[in-house]
């Protein structure tokens, strides 16, 4: 199972991002080789759908799982879609250590969808 | 005379757009007045016009046939707004970031993709008086309305001379952008304080972007410093009038009644302005109604 966690690099430190659309970078932890890989979200400085553009690169990569501290409307449409499961985690925590919680049960399924900061 | 294209805007709402577009409309009959504000068109309330035609506005949307799709994902990679997606066998559309451009339907190798036409407002024609009313309204939610100032514009020319005023809405968006595009001249409306004065050079910047002529008419003035003033004088704009604070005007205008129908020293304010108009605008520019 593929875990996906958007991201933003903090010096020397991976930490997730309060944003889903426009975090810079996803994290796809793979449970079963216990290796990650990194992908650049080529919608972060998108004018406008980069939740959609972003949610796409994540169900592409094959991940079923997300991690994540909020999700906009049209990206959660994408993803629930593609039946991925959300979790939520909080913004700056480090991206290994959310995964580590997700795993060991600690996180809890993202329920709050915002409207997203679309609409101009 | 020949007809004239004059756009009026403002960079915030509230100073005065409408209350200027339709009195100048008043005067200068006949003439057409177009209500670009598809989001809140108001100028329909002091007209009260007679309506004699309602248009629906429409915009294309893609629609897929999942029996012809094989899922190849063209389209949404080519859509540069984001509008497609595509999981787990679905082609997902987002319509409110659909631009109806099409280019997914050209795209698309299997022909899987169709367009419909979704309502996203209406454009009413009235009459008033001896003016032309065309008003936008635009749907509740929608996010755009630049298909509906753009089948407003479409109507205005009706090869008649007679003058043109554009309603615009307010700030400096695509929708302002639209609606000044064609005009031969703008009337910048602004208010007497610093933030009436900041809302006035962005209007002022994005008119010297499409090199239009423009003017300013002052509204609200008192008689005291004015920023707004100060601005023009700094920029060389022309001041084409300086409407005072008024309460008679306070009065008609909240009782939806267009002053220079009920005050001659409105009609002759405006009279002027039309005239001040005319006069500025390049003989060059006249002659593409």
């Amino acid at each position: 199972m593929k875990i996906a966690v958007p991201i933003e690099e903090n010096g020397h430190e991976t930490i997730v991002s309060i944003s889903f659309g426009r975090a810079s970078s996803f994290l796809i932890f793979d449970q079963e080789t216990n290796t990650s890989q990194l992908l650049k979200n080529t919608a972060a400085l998108s004018a406008g759908g980069a939740g959609i553009k972003a949610a796409q690169v994540i169900a592409d990569s094959g991940a079923k799982i997300l991690l994540t501290p909020q999700c906009g409307g049209n990206a959660a449409k994408v993803l629930l879609a593609a039946r991925m499961r959300l979790y939520k985690t909080e913004p700056g925590k480090r991206a290994m250590d959310s995964i580590k919680q997700f795993l060991q049960g600690e996180l809890e399924e993202l329920t709050e969808i915002h409207e997203g900061f679309h609409g101009h | 005379m020949k007809a004239r294209s004059v756009a009026i805007l403002s960079g915030k709402g509230g100073t005065g757009k409408t209350f200027v577009s339709v009195n100048l409309a008043s005067v200068s009959t006949p003439s057409t007045y177009i209500d670009c504000d598809a989001e809140e068109p108001n100028g329909h309330l002091f007209f009260k016009p007679q309506i004699r035609r309602v248009q629906e506005v429409t915009v294309p949307l893609p629609r897929v046939d999942l029996g012809l799709c094989d899922g190849c994902r063209k389209c949404v990679d080519f859509c540069a707004f984001h509008a497609l997606a595509w999981a787990n066998g679905e082609l997902l559309v987002f319509e409110e970031l659909c631009h109806g451009c099409g280019g997914c339907l050209m795209v698309c190798p299997k022909e899987a993709l169709r367009e419909i036409h979704r309502k996203i407002g209406e454009v009413r024609e009235g009459t008033s008086g001896r003016v032309r009313v065309l008003s936008g309204f635009m749907d509740t939610g929608e996010a755009s309305g630049v298909p509906i100032i753009k089948a407003l514009l479409g109507m205005k020319s009706s090869k008649s001379d007679n003058n043109v005023f554009i309603d615009c809405p307010p700030g400096s968006s695509c929708m302002v952008s639209e609606s000044i595009k064609d005009a031969d001249y703008c009337v910048l409306v602004a208010e007497p304080t610093l933030f009436g004065a900041h809302n006035l050079k962005m209007v002022h910047e994005l008119v010297q972007l499409y090199n239009k002529p423009c003017g300013a008419v002052l509204n609200k003035c008192l008689a005291e410093d004015d920023p707004s003033l100060d601005y023009c004088r700094a920029q060389g704009i022309p001041i084409l009038a300086q409407i005072p604070f008024d309460e008679e005007l306070g009065f008609l205008n909240s009782n939806g009644k267009i002053a220079v129908r009920e005050s001659e020293r409105y009609l002759m304010m405006f009279q002027e302005l039309l005239q001040g108009i005319e006069m500025e605008v390049p003989d060059a520019a006249v002659g593409h109604p």
